[in-house]
Parts: C-alpha cells; structure tokens; sequence
C-alpha cells in the first residue's frame, strides 16, 4: 500500500487517511538525507519504499501506518535535509509538514558517523516543535570508525529522549518504537533546549515575543520566538506562510503592520552590533555550526583512527590510471548482463505466454466468441501486452536492482565525481548525472526493442 | 592577494575567511559547515582535476573549482 501524497496541496489535508479510518498518534520522520531515515521508516511500518541518495529522493510525503501496544501510529516520512533555511524545495515541504501540520511528535533520525551535521538540523527543529525525540542511527558504522557517542549525555544536553539504533536490527527498532510510544504519552514533558544565540540577537527576540506571545494561540504559543527571528530575516514566502497558518483569521499585512514598531527597534539594536537583517541568515547558521561543535566535543568518543579501506578505495577509484576504466568497465558489465542476460528469461515468458494464448483461444472458442472479437481479444489485447511484458520485464528487472546495488555502494556518486567536469561542460547541472546514466539505458533498450522486429 | 580555497595544495589544511558565491550556494555551504573558522583539507582531485573533494568538519564534500575559487582563506 503505497499511499504518497503530493508536495504541497494534500499535505495538510487527511485524505491520506481512508485505510485507517483512526490512529492514536502522527510522527513525522526527519533527518539529513542518507542516514537511514527511509530504512526506518520502512523498518517501523513494514513497507517496501525504494530507498536512494541521489538529491529528491523523498520529495513527497510518504505515509505508511502501525500497530504497536494497542496504539495505532500514523509514520509520514519527510524528505531529507540538512538544514531548513535553504528554500529547497525538499527543505520547505519537511519544514512547513513540521511546524504547520503539528504532528504529534517528530522524530530526528541523526547520523552518528557524522553527528556535528545532523546535530545542527536538531537545533532547527527544535525552534519548530518541542516534542521532539531524537534517534541516533547507522551507530554500527561509527564504531566501525572508531567513533562511540555518549548517549545519556546527548540527552541530557538537548532535554529530549535520545535512542541509539543499528536500522538493520530488529531490536532497536523496537527500543526506538517503545521511546516513540513513550514520548507520545508524555508530551508536555518534553523539555528541549534550543539554542542560544548571541545576547543582543536574544534582546531582538524577546523584543518581537511579547508581542507576539499576546497574538499567538495557545497550540502556537511555542512558536513565538521561531516567528519573532523569520520576521526578523525578512523571507516574504515564509511570512505569507505563517501568517496564512497561524493568523488566518487576521488581514493580509496584520503582523508586518501590528509589529511595525518593535521591528524598527529590533533593527537599531542589530544596527548597535554592526549587523543587520540581511546577513542575519549567515549569522544564525554560524549560531547552528558552532552550537552542534560544542555539543560534539562533550558527546563524541574517538576511540582509534578512522578505518582507512574506504579512502584507499576512494583513491584508486579517482585515480588518472584506473578511475575511468573501473568505471566503463563496470558500467559495461551491467549492460552487458542486462542485454544478454535477459534474453533468457524473455524467451521463457513468451513461450509461457504462448502457451497461455492457445488456452485463451480455445476457452474463446468453447463459449462461441464471435471472429472479430476472439481476434481483438487473442490477437490484439492479449498479444500485445503479454510480448510487451516479456520483452520489457526482464531487462528491468535485471538493470535495476543492479543499479540500486551501485548505488548503494556509492558507486554512483563517484562517477558523478569524476566526470563532472565533462558533464559540466556538455551543460549539464550536477543532479542530473544518475538521470543521464539512466539515459544510457533507455537508450539500449529502445535498441533492443527495435532489434526484436 | 588573498589565497582561495582552489589553490590549496592536496593534504595541506587551511582556514576558511569568507564565502563568496551566489546566495543559494551560500546557504548550502554555509549548512554543510563552510563558515568563516572552519579548517579545510583538500584530500583529493578527481580523475580530471574538478572536482576536487574537501575534508571539512568530519565530512567529505566534493566543490567545484570554479566554486572553490570563490571562497578565501586566511
């Protein structure tokens, strides 16, 4: 049951809802793009999502449902970022799903083989929602880096649950869903500790947040310090945002207008410290960084030097030598696999499917089906879709899986390394790469097709 | 003349001072820990010499020359 939504527009409606009519608690699943975060999800749901890293993997919403200790869990799987303040397109929708659609609880799925990165996307969730757990993931390849993450302490730190999981293993898993559950009950007392910012930047929100606190209702109340830096940045699309979600009942320029005063004060403050609000952007991802490397220095153990295997690898598959012909070579073998390998399996299906044809025709024939129709049905419908079936299935079925496989081995993501610069100069952007390899496919296969005639 | 990050020999380490690229690339960069203080390696060039690939903050992050020019070290 795959039951994705569309960006935008059905995000914050129910629809999604019709298979199960009630569920008890919504969590949204967040984190940077590949750390797991579609294993989970598949993991705790018991779906079978394509799980890949080229950029956009997850650009819709993708829902998947569960039944743990007689509580129904609604799981939305939001796509993968590293920040909130990028305007990607991936960005707004984990973003606006956060902060507007208020699911019950958001769980961060951070990255403990490079936990300084996924720390600082906790930090901005934290601005959006207090309930909040986080779970530190791929904790099987930070040992194998020499890496151990002092749990209690992170937890202690941010004033949230922190659950350690290897994805593959069942039983954390199940940890994690007890954690889930857990937090789910005891909401209100879920305390995070967001960030501090520099003393005259605080003078500014709190400047903006009385004000606000008297404006806001009660289920926002948490977001006033959030709204008072956003209206400090001066991003139009995000204030249209939260004024249509948080202030739909007032007129169109009602916060800009009702914080006009207090805004003008905010910026001879800013004006005092030599800044201003256009780099105010630049100043709070500085305010992010540096937070998450403080937090990493008292949390993170570095037990040995960092297994090297990877980097050797690394090098010879970049290297002037051997890193093209590895790569054609490679490149060649799935081609190769997928033209000559499939002719076997197509043969075998048309024969099935021969097969098929004459019982078809002689049960047709049986209940004394007119000519033309037993032609339509046998010759036309039949025909046409089983040999497309059997030319087509078996070389998907065998390029596919194999790709995934490079691709889940990161071979992909060094090809797009190293020929980036031809591809760039061919005009090409850099997110295109894995589509243009695909296009060396559909390429063959139309070749393939044609050859059948 | 100030140095840039293009010109940073491989495994020599240097201090980022200022990113000067398009805003939105900024913003990326400046999220993935490209600001001014952090200490930047060039580890190795790809198999045409761009990209090259930077070890910054723990993570390996490959940058385009023509990007990589735009940002100064100290």
């Amino acid at each position: 049951m795959d039951s994705r939504t569309s960006p935008a527009s059905s995000m914050f409606s129910s629809s999604q809802t019709q298979h199960h009519p009630s569920y008890d608690y919504t969590i949204a699943i967040a984190g940077n793009p590949n750390v797991g975060k579609s294993t989970i999800f598949n993991q705790l749901t018991g779906m079978h999502q394509h799980t890949g890293n080229w950029p956009g993997k997850t650009v819709a919403n993708a829902v998947g449902f569960t039944n743990y200790r007689n509580q129904n869990f609604r799981f939305v799987d939001i796509p993968g970022t590293y920040s909130l303040m990028s305007h990607s397109e991936e960005e707004e929708i984990a973003r606006d799903y956060i902060c507007f659609s208020k699911p019950d609880l958001t769980v961060v799925i951070l990255d403990a083989t490079c936990l300084e990165r996924s720390l600082n996307l906790v930090y901005q969730i934290m601005e959006i929602t207090p309930h909040l757990l986080v779970c530190v993931n791929l904790l099987d390849e930070a040992k194998k880096k020499g890496i151990e993450i002092d749990l209690d302490r992170l937890s202690a730190i941010l004033g949230v649950p922190v659950v350690g999981t290897i994805a593959r293993k069942k039983k954390t898993i199940d940890s994690l869903l007890d954690a889930i559950l857990k937090a789910c009950h005891n909401r209100e007392s879920l305390s995070p500790r967001p960030l501090l910012y520099p003393s005259f930047l605080e003078s500014c929100i709190h400047t903006l947040e009385s004000p606000l606190q008297q404006i806001l209702t009660k289920s926002h109340s948490y977001l006033s310090r959030w709204v008072a830096l956003k209206l400090l940045d001066g991003d139009p699309i995000l204030q249209k945002k939260i004024q249509e979600n948080l202030f739909s009942d007032q007129s169109e320029s009602f916060l800009t207008s009702h914080l006009q005063s207090y805004l003008k004060l905010c910026d001879s403050i800013l004006e005092e410290h030599h800044q201003n609000r256009q780099n105010l952007k630049d100043l709070l991802s500085e305010c992010f960084i540096h937070q998450a490397e403080i937090v990493c220095q008292q949390v993170l153990i570095q037990r040995k030097k960092a297994n090297r295997l990877e980097e050797k690898l690394d090098r010879i598959l970049t290297s002037k030598c051997f890193g093209i012909p590895i790569m054609i070579a490679f490149l060649g073998c799935i081609l190769w696999l997928t033209i000559i390998g499939a002719n076997y399996p197509s043969q075998l299906l048309s024969q099935f499917f021969g097969k098929g044809q004459e019982l078809f025709q002689n049960c047709l024939i049986e209940i004394s089906c007119p000519d033309w129709l037993l032609s339509l049905l046998v010759d036309g419908i039949y025909g046409t879709v089983t040999w497309i079936v059997s030319v087509m299935l078996p070389p998907m079925a065998i390029f596919f899986p194999l790709f995934t496989l490079l691709e889940d081995f990161g071979f992909l993501p060094r090809i797009a390394f190293n020929l980036d610069h031809l591809f760039c100069k061919a005009g090409s952007s850099r997110e295109t790469i894995p589509y243009d390899v695909y296009g060396i496919w559909l390429q063959c296969s139309r070749n393939y097709w044609l050859s059948y005639y | 003349m100030m140095k840039t990050l293009n010109t940073l020999p491989i495994g020599t380490t240097g201090k980022i001072q200022e990113v000067n690229v398009t805003p939105s690339l900024k913003r990326r960069l400046f999220d993935l820990g490209f600001i001014p203080g952090s200490l930047i390696t060039p580890i190795y060039p790809s198999v045409l010499g761009d990209p090259i690939a930077y070890s910054i903050r723990g993570i390996t992050i490959a940058l385009r020359n023509q990007d990589a020019q735009e940002i100064f070290l100290e």
